[in-house]
C-alpha cells in the first residue's frame, strides 16, 4: 500500500534527478565556451528518462538478449544518452559550444526543473490532505 | 545531488576568466612598456583554456594550462635621445596589441557574467529544493 501512495512520487524524483544531471552538462558547457577544442554534450531527456524508469529499452541501445552476454553496468547506462552537439558554425579553435542554443536550453532546463518540483510539491500536498481528513 | 557539482564547474571557470582578465590587464597596463624586468621589451601574454574533468560524468570544469609569450618583434620606434635607444636610434616597445587586448577583455567579462549567471539559477533551484514539501 505505501508502495502505491508513492509510485506518482517516483517517476517525478526520476525525472528531477535527470533535469539536475542535464542542468550540469549545460552548465559544463558555459563554462567551456572558450576552451579549445572542446564539444558540447548534451542528453536526450527522453529516453533517458524512458531508462531511468524502466519504460522500454530505447532506441539504438544495448540489450542484453541471451543468458551468455555480459551484463551492462548502470554507470555506461547513463552515458548512453549523452550526445555530442555539432557546431552551427565552423570554429578555428574546433569547439562546438553555441552559446546562444546553450542559454535557451539552460533557461528551458531550469523552468521545467521548477515544473518538476512543483509537481512533487503538489503531489505531497494532496496525499497529506488526504491523510488529515480536512 | 548532482546540482551542488555546478558550482565547481562554474566556479573553475570563473577563476579561469578572471585569470584571463588578470593578464589582459597586465599587458594594457604595459603597452608602452621599453623595458621588462629583464632589459628586453614587454611580450605580450596569452592564456590557455584546458578541459577538466570533475568525477561525475558529464561534468567538466576549466583550467588554465598554460600562460605563452608572444614571441612577434615589438614596435620600433626612431627616437636617438630616448636613453634605451640602440645604436641605430630605435627604441623597441612591448609588442602589445590594444585593440585585441580590449576584445579579450570584453570578452572574458561576458563569458565570467555567463558563468555567474548559472551560479545564480542553480543555487535559486537548489533553496527551491530544499523547500519540497514544505509549504
Amino acid at each position: 500500500m505505501p508502495n502505491r501512495l508513492t509510485d506518482a512520487l517516483d517517476f517525478q524524483a526520476q525525472a528531477l534527478s535527470l533535469r539536475s544531471d542535464r542542468q550540469r552538462l549545460i552548465a559544463s558547457n558555459i563554462a567551456n565556451a572558450d576552451t579549445p577544442g572542446y564539444v558540447a554534450r548534451d542528453m536526450n531527456f527522453a529516453d533517458a528518462l524512458r531508462d531511468a524508469t524502466g519504460g522500454g529499452a530505447a532506441a539504438g541501445r544495448m540489450t542484453t538478449t541471451s543468458t551468455g552476454h555480459l551484463a551492462l553496468n548502470s554507470g555506461t547506462d547513463a552515458d548512453s544518452t549523452l550526445k555530442y552537439a555539432a557546431a552551427s558554425q565552423t570554429n578555428l579553435d574546433r569547439n562546438t559550444v553555441d552559446m546562444d542554443r546553450e542559454r535557451a536550453s539552460f533557461a528551458d532546463n531550469a523552468l521545467k526543473y521548477e515544473a518538476t518540483l512543483r509537481f512533487i510539491n503538489n503531489s505531497v500536498k494532496t496525499m497529506v490532505s488526504a491523510i488529515t481528513g480536512q | 545531488m548532482s546540482m551542488l557539482k555546478i558550482f565547481d564547474v562554474s566556479g573553475s571557470a570563473v577563476s579561469a576568466q578572471s585569470q584571463r582578465l588578470n593578464v589582459v590587464a597586465s599587458n594594457l597596463a604595459n603597452v608602452d612598456t621599453v623595458a621588462g624586468p629583464d632589459g628586453q621589451a614587454y611580450k605580450a601574454r596569452q592564456v590557455t583554456f584546458q578541459t577538466q574533468l570533475m568525477g561525475a560524468s558529464g561534468a567538466a570544469g576549466v583550467t588554465v594550462s598554460n600562460i605563452s609569450e608572444d614571441q612577434t618583434p615589438g614596435r620600433r620606434v626612431h627616437d636617438p635621445n630616448h636613453p634605451q635607444a640602440d645604436a641605430d636610434g630605435y627604441v623597441t616597445y612591448s609588442n602589445v596589441n590594444a585593440v585585441e587586448e580590449m576584445v579579450n577583455m570584453i570578452s572574458a567579462s561576458r563569458s565570467y557574467q555567463n558563468n555567474i549567471e548559472v551560479m545564480n539559477t542553480a543555487k535559486s533551484l537548489l533553496q527551491k529544493t530544499l523547500q519540497l514539501g514544505q509549504s
